[in-house]
């Protein structure tokens, strides 16, 4: 009876898994969606923790589980609920490490209740899991640094060839533990978490900071892929589908990003940013002169201007300027000016990070711009403004195949009459590249905070 | 080969629910708005965190003097309700940003 119980539990959860990953694709529906999902899990969950029998048994430990469960509870709760909403990517990040954590702990643990003679191929489910596991917590960890600026780019010439070659040495390792060839199985075992915890770092370590959304998207469809593995170990339907959900769903998700950077993830991955790209970039050093305009002076463009359009990047996140940033386009509204922001769908760290920041500050959906409406709209507009917007901004995209970002599509800022730029500083942006729309004719510069550049505006507008 | 082939047979309905699993995940994922990819992806990371199941059932299993066992399988409960718990939490967060009901931009309270 108990057994029938925990299937229908099982069931609800699988159900709910998909009708919440659906209503999470519409914005009118999406909440309700995530709660959908948190419930089937729940039940899912407790299920497994009063209805589930292995051999007619009951499971024990029940002490040990409710103290884990609630010390990952109240962390999580926290940790959740304090991250400024500009670190979500890295908390994203870090919880999908921990995912994938969990996967090569229970592969350890199996591994090590493996006596006699296994099942055939349980023990090529339990490496995999491991394996996948491991991969996807290391790398999400570095992804997480990175991000977060404490990891910087490192490469090494050779370095691809370097981690396909330790691929290689995990899968054929991999082969050998599974038909029980060479060393001890347990060394083994443990060479290879070793070498796949390592693959992960070295994997994510040369990729650009500024393909960080792509990788962790990446890494999140792993995990999926060993939450499988477990479901398979286990005969378990609901990690079977919540696993292979969100991995087919994460590798979409993947190949979506790119095709917005108009990139394959094979250039994404070996291509990097970070490698060879800079060293292209570098030649070229600073080119041209640039000119400043003050706050006071732009103020008065903006404020006279018909349309302003605002580009919104990373800059504005760091400096958490998104109510300042709504509160400059309502002062330019009380002035008759028209105000719309355009969002490239890879600004900020992740896809859609501008439009969560931005939501955050109770912008309305109707000004904001996706790429071609935005690029349509260049074209009738008097003064666009730059916050923080660096890459995809940058000409180079369109007009210098040598540059690493040619091809991706960028907002064509130049169609506009005049171009204002905020930025700290004259540095390259995130991937490290040069970017000639800072010395055209009609850009100007806006040295500062963006906050900070943000609130000197505001105050100047009012008083025109 | 064989090995293979009989794992596949004994296992043929996991196999069912891996591929019409990975369609349903493309079918579902492929229509969503830019803006949703951001929530849609913290969303997704949560419910791979269902594979605290596996870690609950470790647990569970462990004999009462396996510490080993039992150390990886607390930490693997703690790990998993991290991604669980912080995964689901941190998506309601960002989409409470998001009003629903287009062109509505009065600023509430």
């Amino acid at each position: 009876m108990e057994t029938y119980i925990l299937s229908i539990c099982y069931l609800i959860g699988s159900v709910s898994f998909i009708l919440g990953l659906k209503m999470l694709s519409n914005p009118a529906t999406a909440r309700k969606g995530n709660l959908v999902s948190a419930a089937g899990m729940s039940i899912a969950i407790f299920g497994t923790l009063f209805f589930y029998q292995s051999n007619g048994e009951h499971l024990h430990n029940y002490g040990w589980i409710a103290g884990a469960l609630i010390i990952g509870t109240v962390i999580g709760t926290l940790a959740a609920r304090k991250v400024k909403m500009t670190a979500m990517p890295e908390m994203v990040s870090i919880f999908n490490g921990m995912g994938g954590l969990c996967a090569a702990l229970i592969s350890i643990v199996e591994f090590g209740r493996m006596t006699g003679e296994p099942e055939p191929l349980r023990l090529l489910v339990i490496v995999a899991g491991m394996m996948i596991g491991s991969i996807s917590f290391s790398g999400s960890m570095v992804a997480y640094g990175k991000l977060s600026g404490k990891v910087k780019d490192h490469s090494f010439s050779g370095q691809h060839i370097f981690n396909l070659a330790i691929l290689a040495v995990i899968v054929v390792l991999g082969g050998f533990l599974n038909f029980g060839i060479g060393l001890s199985s347990l060394t083994l075992f443990y060479i290879i978490l070793a070498l796949s915890l390592s693959y992960g770092v070295f994997f994510v370590l040369p990729i650009g900071g500024a393909d960080m959304p792509v990788v962790i998207s990446l890494l999140n469809s792993f995990t999926g892929i060993a939450t499988a593995f477990g479901g398979f170990l286990y005969n378990n339907p609901v990690m079977l589908t919540g696993g292979i959900l969100v991995g087919s769903a994460g590798a979409i998700l993947t190949i979506l990003m790119c095709k917005a950077m108009n990139r394959s993830l094979q250039n994404v991955l070996i291509g990097s940013f970070g490698g060879g790209a800079t060293a292209v970039a570098g030649d070229k050093g600073p080119q041209g002169t640039y000119k400043e305009i003050s706050a006071a002076d732009a103020a008065m463009v903006m404020g006279y201007a018909h349309k302003v359009i605002i580009v919104p990047g990373f800059g504005l996140a760091v400096a958490q300027a998104q109510h300042t940033c709504h509160e400059l386009e309502k002062a330019l509204k009380n002035n008759g000016v028209e105000v719309k922001y355009a969002i490239h769908p890879v600004a900020g760290r992740m896809p859609g990070h501008m439009n969560v920041l931005l939501a955050e500050a109770d912008v309305s959906y109707d000004d904001l711009l996706e790429l071609e409406p935005a690029n349509e709209q260049f074209g009738s507009t008097d003064v666009v403004l730059i916050l923080g917007a660096n890459d995809v901004v940058n000409p180079a995209a369109e007009n210098d195949p040598s540059s690493p970002i040619y091809g991706m599509p960028i907002l064509q800022v130049t169609k506009a009459k005049m171009v204002i730029v905020n930025k700290r500083s004259m540095r390259p942006g995130y991937a490290g590249i040069e970017n000639g729309l800072f010395f055209m004719p009609n850009t100007s510069m806006l040295f500062g905070d963006a906050k900070d550049v943000l609130q000197q505006l505001i105050a100047q507008i009012k008083e025109l | 080969m064989e090995t293979l082939l009989s794992f596949i047979h004994n296992n043929l309905e996991q196999f069912y629910i891996v591929i019409l699993s990975i369609f349903l995940g493309i079918e579902v994922i492929s229509r969503v708005p830019s803006v949703l990819h951001t929530p849609l992806m913290s969303g997704a990371n949560a419910i791979h965190g269902v594979i605290i199941i596996g870690a609950i059932i470790v647990m569970g299993e462990a004999s009462t003097d396996n510490y080993l066992a039992l150390t990886l399988g607390f930490l693997a409960v703690i790990v998993g309700t991290l991604n669980v718990v912080g995964g689901f939490v941190v998506t309601d967060r960002m989409l409470e940003m998001f009003k629903t009901g287009k062109g509505n931009s009065k600023k509430q309270g």
